[in-house]
């Protein structure tokens, strides 16, 4: 018994050492590693969020993935981040005569961060590799207007090439590009990210490449540890005209953007360009005049459902534009997102301005509250089917539910009815989008759509064009589609974005969709932080920030 | 003892494959994550079919899961959506959360029990009603509210402490983190060893020492403590996976980069080896908790023994 006991008494002995052990390796660690990540001098502490994408030009399809490679890349144009006139970068010139045959010369001098040359085939070598199915690219539909993109990625079955025969490379500094059909505009896509150069390390030693990217823009990669923190220094080897302004940005990687708005008040971080709704009223009296508050190329908008009878046909359009003029766009963007919406009036947005295409009260009555003309409309058009309606939306990011209800309430208010309107969230955007796709939606759904280009065109024909790429509504009318044909094969601007209101006036009269509200960027600052503005996609303009 | 160790990790095995199947079973249910990876923009047919081929999403269930086994057992847990290996993310991770866990861990036992011990030896006075009320109250806020309020005042108000954690999340930037996962556990550690003493200061073996003469520190610590440590042990042997596990709202709110932060990114993209991955290294953890916990029976009380 007393041997026993003996025992166990060393055993007890031994379970305190190993807690003492422990006890002290904390205080060790306490007094040890203190915190570091101070404020370098002339770094920008910016909030990131992870891309859920790898980050590859032709793979990143959103603003996080999208803001390192502003940075890094610089393409053949490039969009002015206060008009959004698409201005030449690394092309010298880009000419054609026949809207569907171009010739592009690139600038001589320009290099990309491990010293190799930016070459034509820079461009083509990007763009192929960025076209084929077999490497997965998410935006490889950019490069459907290129002659042979039926051939790398067909619908079906295996590519039968592995270049787009559309692309010929005719000197160090040239190729020509053919389309498939006339688009005028199409030089000017040419500032999205998914054209941008890539050097021969990424395709020689691709898994390389990926951990830490190299570009030929104003900044390098120095360190990338996924998922946390990406640090970017300026380059001294950049020739074009927007050299970096500091020294480097550290993106830092948050999953709750209250938290980077509490750093950012602490002073552990210099920018958030995402302010939590939660933060919306409190946020002058936060931070000031280092508040920013102005318009992205973003607009949310109600989907109808083409495909269910109940919703669709031209005895229905009375129905679709009294639903429209039954929500209280004012209110709703006032209370529910504190002035960071405007209520939509046309189906483009305001950082197209008006030589872009951008036209407000386009939309008409249509997009104007008014109760008693709304109801009178919704009964001509047969009423709500069944007498209810759902508005679908996805409930695991973004905070919908909020605007749903209120958009319901409204169309509530104006039936005089507690259940004309339900919302009816989807538990995650996957099961969203397979909804979407799998044409299982039974009423009016929300639709948020982020230009990849400010152009009109792109604020239309990916969106309502008969069967195309993000038409969800399934929504055709051959009218609109003759009319976006013939503003993409005008040769002027001028009669271009006429057309593309014309072809617009015909969803004002059908309503396919409700335009709500055009979604503005949002940014707070540091006081250490002079200069900072926001480029069309609510991204910061990094390079032309100065520090301190 | 050694015996019934080994007889404990062979019973761990069907413990992980059933545990293994139900989490990529229940992530598989969620649907098909591919379309989501394209954003608001509707996927293009072409592609998203073949991301399906490359994640065997194109095939039955029972056959993506005999292949995420076998690559299990190879060493690999798949591929996150941005191209990382599973186990990078691991290794990451864990380490994180462990430190975060020991802080809380050893915050709950060092202050649970010391409290526990003062109010159970004073029951009923003054000092036994305030940590009753006080662990009332720190049990009935939830962890989203103390942990907002306290990075708010610590890190913003007095500037004490960083609101967030820098990613090489060292221990002294977890202090505050830890002691917010920590708040909810310290609690029920508090009642737990402040009722099982109160219990067993009535019984055979703590009066016989008392007749003994021995001192009372003695027969406090060595006698009356070290058995009513056994509730406490299992708890806190179960609170190690549950914080673990569990630290989705602590970390989202410190900006950790831990386990929470991996599942919750994994769920929210439905990437099931991601969420599988994770979730079976937590069951493991959690086994090892347990049998871990049932071998301190034996040392805090001499009446148990293992064969």
């Amino acid at each position: 018994m007393r041997g026993a006991q003996r025992v166990m008494r060393v055993r007890w002995v031994r379970v305190r050492c190993v807690l003492c052990a422990l006890c002290a390796a904390v205080a060790g660690a306490v007094a040890g590693c203190g915190g570091d990540s101070g404020s370098a001098d002339g770094i920008v502490r910016s909030s990131w969020g992870d891309p859920p994408n790898p980050l590859e030009p032709a793979n990143t399809n959103d603003v996080q993935g999208g803001k390192v490679l502003d940075m890094i890349f610089r393409g053949l144009k490039r969009y002015d981040p206060s008009t959004g006139e698409a201005k030449d970068a690394l092309a010298d010139r880009i000419t054609t005569d026949d809207q569907r045959t171009y010739t592009v010369t690139i600038k001589k001098g320009h290099r990309f961060g491990n010293g190799e040359k930016v070459t034509a085939k820079s461009f083509t070598d990007a763009w192929n590799y960025g076209a084929l199915l077999d490497n997965k690219q998410r935006n490889a539909y950019f490069f459907e207007y290129i002659e042979g993109y039926d051939k790398v990625h067909p619908v079906t079955g295996r590519p039968t090439a592995r270049t787009l025969s559309g692309l010929r490379v005719t000197g160090e500094r040239t190729f020509t590009v053919r389309l498939t059909q006339k688009f005028s505009s199409w030089p000017r896509t040419l500032g999205y990210n998914a054209y941008a150069p890539l050097p021969r390390a990424f395709f020689e030693d691709h898994a390389a490449w990926l951990k830490k990217p190299v570009g030929n823009g104003p900044y390098q990669v120095r360190s990338y540890d996924k998922g946390s923190v990406m640090k970017l220094r300026a380059w001294d080897g950049y020739r074009g005209p927007d050299k970096a302004r500091n020294k480097g940005v550290d993106l830092r990687v948050y999953t709750d953007s209250n938290t980077a708005y509490t750093d950012l008040q602490a002073g552990n971080l210099d920018l958030v360009d995402d302010v939590p709704a939660q933060q919306l009223k409190f946020v002058r009296s936060d931070l000031g005049n280092r508040y920013i508050n102005q318009p992205a190329g973003i607009i949310q908008t109600l989907t109808f459902p083409m495909y269910d009878r109940a919703w669709s046909g031209p005895a229905r359009a009375k129905l679709r534009r009294g639903i429209s003029m039954a929500i209280n766009r004012a209110q709703i963007t006032d209370r529910i997102f504190r002035s960071t919406r405007t209520p939509a009036t046309d189906w483009t947005s305001p950082v197209l301005r008006r030589q872009g295409g951008y036209q407000p009260g386009l939309c008409g009555d249509a997009c104007s509250y008014d109760p008693a003309r709304a109801r009178k409309l919704i009964a001509a058009g047969g009423g709500l089917p069944g007498g209810r309606m759902t508005i679908t939306y996805n409930a695991d990011t973004g905070s919908h539910k909020d605007w749903v209800d209120a958009v319901c309430n409204s169309v509530n208010t104006v039936l005089r009815s507690d259940r004309a309107c339900v919302g009816k969230p989807v538990g995650t955007f996957a099961d969203y989008r397979n909804k979407m796709a799998g044409k299982r939606m039974t009423g009016p759904f929300r639709a948020g759509w982020q230009m990849d280009y400010p152009l009109i065109q792109n604020f239309l024909q990916p969106l309502y064009y008969t069967d195309a790429s993000s038409n969800d509504g399934h929504w055709s009318d051959t009218g609109f589609d003759r009319l976006v044909n013939q503003a993409n094969a005008a040769p002027a601007d001028g009669a271009s974005i006429t057309a593309f209101q014309d072809a617009e006036k015909i969803l004002a009269r059908q309503m396919p969709a409700i335009p709500l509200w055009y979604q503005n960027g949002s940014a707070g600052y540091a006081p250490r932080l002079r200069e900072v503005t926001l480029n069309q996609f609510s991204v910061p303009v990094y390079s032309q920030i100065r520090v301190g | 003892m050694g015996r019934y160790v080994l007889r404990r990790l062979l019973q761990m095995i069907p413990v992980f494959l059933g545990a293994t199947f139900l989490i990529f079973f229940m992530v598989y249910a969620l649907g098909d994550p591919v379309a989501a990876l394209f954003g608001d923009k509707a996927p293009d047919p072409a592609t998203a079919a073949r991301i399906r081929k490359d994640l065997y999403l194109d095939e039955p269930l029972w056959s993506q899961y005999v292949h995420y086994m076998g690559q299990v057992f190879g060493g690999h847990f798949g591929t996150a959506f941005n191209g990382q290996p599973v186990t990078e993310l691991m290794a990451g991770a864990f380490p994180v959360t462990l430190r975060l866990t020991i802080v809380a861990i050893v915050f709950e036992v060092a202050l649970g029990i010391t409290l526990g011990v003062l109010s159970g030896l004073r029951r009923g006075r003054g000092l036994d009603t305030s940590v009753l009320l006080l662990t009332l109250v720190v049990v009935s806020i939830p962890t989203f509210v103390s942990g907002t309020v306290l990075q708010y005042v610590f890190g913003v108000r007095w500037g004490w402490a960083r609101p967030s954690v820098a990613p090489e999340a060292p221990f002294t930037e977890l202090l505050l983190p830890g002691v917010v996962l920590g708040l909810v556990s310290l609690a029920y550690t508090t009642r737990l060893t402040r009722t099982s003493l109160v219990e067993n200061a009535r019984a055979d073996y703590v009066r016989t020492a008392v007749a003994k003469g021995l001192p009372r520190r003695r027969i406090v610590v060595r006698h009356l403590l070290r058995t009513s440590l056994i509730p406490v042990v299992t708890f806190i042997g179960t609170d190690i996976g549950a914080l673990m596990g569990g630290a989705i709202v602590t970390e989202r709110i410190f900006n950790i980069h831990g386990v929470g932060y991996q599942l919750y990114q994994g769920i929210l993209r439905q990437n099931s080896p991601t969420v599988v991955g994770f979730v079976t290294i937590l069951v493991i953890v959690f086994l090892l908790a347990n049998l871990l916990v049932d071998l301190l029976y034996a040392v805090l009380d001499p009446r148990i023994r293992y064969a």
